[in-house]
């Protein structure tokens, strides 16, 4: 099994449980530039090969895959060496990967593995936690975020949440939250209706709500509200849509409706999306960055990461979702 | 048909199967909630004959006077007016200053030392009895410094009793009650909704004024509403801070300014000064004003309620 250093504060398992490793694991690098290559696992390791686990465990039959976007992939940001750590605690290690427009970029992990940590250091949210510190570069289209005022990076790398979390106002004004500036000179409901109505139409909701917009949010069903969070979200015209869990709390059928939706958003905002779920990183993945103990273990097109993993780590992982 | 193999058994049926001291338990429980409810019952109903029996529509607009003959001793318009005044002004006072110390606890409280120490001050003013308040007051306001709160007579003597100084010290009620009950809802809003605010590329300021105070606002009413009824139902501060004067008396002919800084009476302090205790001793005056003001603070404590039992945002942890 893993070695895993006590200090990360993660589940351990093997034989050298207890032991004071004197150095992290060893971090792989990722080399991002080359398309990921197929590697057959090498033989003998005590798990069968992919290709034959996969069909053992029925993997390829129910879930459709989606289509690839026509739109253009454009690279928005990209993590260099990002290590993040908690007190002394790394919760990310080394990690490197880009985030492109025209796709979908799943961060799947087995729980403490560091993939929410890593999706909170893209828009600095993990600088609220106060013990956090973080080294390695992260850029957004080529500008160093450390650099930008952290108030306009996150109108340009938006978020939502696990739990749907509308703020106590009107449906309408959750919406235009984000596109009322601090202070003096709010802007009107007329001049705000147009990109309000239009993040609601990106996010699937405006036919629900257009004649209710001026209903608290809260009483909107679950799903809907989740929905109403990511229209909040897309109003300002974000570059980057980063997810944490979006549908964990949600019934299967919302469910649908939003992973429906992330596929129609892919084509102009860059999205990375936190699951639990495989079969849902399946679902509606391009790509797929697979995190373990803070390291990045393995990152490519999901096909290559659910069918034929280069990493044991991975099969293990991946193998044990589908068995 | 066949009878049911199962059937549920009530808490009665299974009484019998109790151990003695838990039936003991039982019935000691049961008895003490039902004796509560007759002690308020009693209260209100007491209150609500003798009081509906000395009470006519007219003592609501009359003015008090010191009258020995009670059929010319008028009504409480005063103490009625002084009442709904000083705790409109306490509120006012209180409000602002806990919900700001809550919003400092609750989202800042840094240096935790700090905090703590705000913690206990709060602690240390809820524990307080309003008479040694009343006391302190006194000798504060007295000062030359705070002249113009009250009336100063020749010699540049400060008096240091008026509706401005009672209301101050009247605040200090209310605002640990403010405070306990704005930080409660602050803490009770889920870190993500914050992050949710922050991560739309909103400050800690906006996010504090747009998201969260809207969100506390039933539990600052709630604050709020429990503050007005301690301040209308306290009779210390009233008694030594307000001036003793049935009348509400003006401090110069200013409007408003005049009478907050004059001194006058409240629903409290009439009924002691009616009662057999006071000078007055006009018990028919005394149980009218009390049933007025038993029903004012009943009146908001159900408002509470209803506050409380508003939509309040319901967030999943």
């Amino acid at each position: 099994m893993e070695r895993v250093s006590p200090d990360t504060g993660m589940q351990q398992e093997g034989p050298d449980e207890g032991v004071e490793p004197a150095t992290p694991p060893p971090v792989r690098r990722i080399v991002i530039e080359r398309e990921p290559t197929v590697v057959e696992p090498p033989a003998g390791n005590g798990t069968a090969p992919a290709e034959g686990r996969m069909q053992a465990t029925g993997f390829g039959s129910p879930i459709r895959r989606p289509e690839p976007s026509s739109a253009p992939k454009i690279e928005r940001m990209r993590a260099e060496g990002v290590t993040i750590a908690y007190s002394d605690k790394p919760a990310v290690r080394a990690v490197s990967m880009p985030v492109r427009q025209g796709e979908v970029l799943a961060l799947i992990g087995p729980s403490g593995c560091g993939k929410t940590t890593m999706l909170r250091s893209f828009n600095r949210l993990v600088e609220l936690t106060p013990t956090a510190s973080r080294t390695g570069v992260i850029s957004l289209d080529g500008q160093d975020i450390d650099t930008m005022e952290v108030t306009g990076l996150r109108r340009s790398v938006s978020m939502v949440f696990q739990q749907p979390n509308p703020f106590p106002m009107s449906v309408f004004d959750n919406v235009a939250y984000a596109l009322r500036e601090q202070g003096s000179g709010r802007p009107g409901r007329e001049e705000l209706l147009p990109a309000v109505s239009d993040a609601l139409q990106r996010a699937g909701l405006w036919d629900e709500v257009s004649d209710t917009l001026d209903h608290p949010a809260l009483r909107l069903s679950g799903g809907q509200q989740q929905r109403l969070c990511i229209a909040r979200a897309l109003a300002a015209q974000p570059e980057v849509l980063l997810l944490d869990e979006p549908c964990s709390a949600l019934d299967p059928r919302s469910t649908q409706v939003i992973e429906e939706l992330i596929l129609r958003l892919r084509d102009d905002v860059a999205i990375v999306i936190v699951t639990h779920n495989m079969q849902q990183a399946l679902r509606i993945a391009d790509h797929v960055g697979f995190m373990f103990l803070g390291e990045l273990v393995e990152y490519g097109h999901a096909e290559q990461v659910f069918g034929s993993p280069r990493e044991p780590r991975t099969q293990d992982y991946v193998g044990g979702a589908f068995g | 048909m066949a009878a049911p193999s199962w059937r549920p058994t009530s808490a009665a049926d299974s009484l019998e199967s109790w151990p003695l001291v838990d039936r003991i338990g039982y019935r000691l429980a049961w008895a003490t909630g039902g004796a509560l409810c007759l002690v308020a019952g009693a209260i209100v109903l007491y209150m609500a004959v003798r009081g509906l029996q000395y009470l006519d529509l007219a003592q609501f607009t009359q003015h008090p006077t010191s009258d020995i003959d009670q059929s010319k001793s008028g009504g409480f318009f005063d103490p009625l007016l002084g009442t709904v005044l000083l705790t409109i002004l306490g509120t006012l006072f209180a409000a602002p200053l806990g919900v700001a110390t809550a919003i400092w606890l609750s989202e800042y409280g840094r240096p935790a030392g700090l905090a703590r120490l705000v913690e206990s001050g709060v602690e240390v003013v809820a524990g307080t009895p309003t008479i040694v308040m009343a006391i302190f007051g006194l000798l504060v306001f007295q000062q030359q410094f705070f002249g113009f709160l009250s009336l100063t007579a020749e010699g540049d003597a400060v008096l240091g009793r008026s509706f401005l100084v009672a209301a101050t010290m009247m605040s200090l009620i209310a605002l640990p009650l403010v405070v306990g009950a704005t930080r409660e809802a602050l803490q009770s809003i889920p870190g993500h909704v914050r992050e949710a605010s922050y991560a739309l590329g909103k400050t800690k300021a906006a996010t504090i004024r747009r998201v969260l105070l809207p969100a506390a606002r039933p539990g600052i009413g709630t604050g709020a509403a429990l503050g007005m009824g301690r301040i209308a139902g306290d009779t210390a501060i009233v008694l030594i801070l307000l001036g003793g004067t049935l009348q509400l008396e003006e401090a110069n002919s200013f409007p408003l300014i005049g009478d907050l800084k004059g001194t006058g009476s409240t629903l409290t302090s009439y009924v002691y000064i009616n009662s057999p205790a006071g000078e007055g001793n006009a018990p028919e005056k005394a149980y009218a004003a009390a049933f007025v003001l038993l029903m004012i603070v009943i009146a908001l404590n159900f408002s509470i309620d209803r506050i409380a039992r508003g939509r309040r945002p319901a967030w999943s942890v």
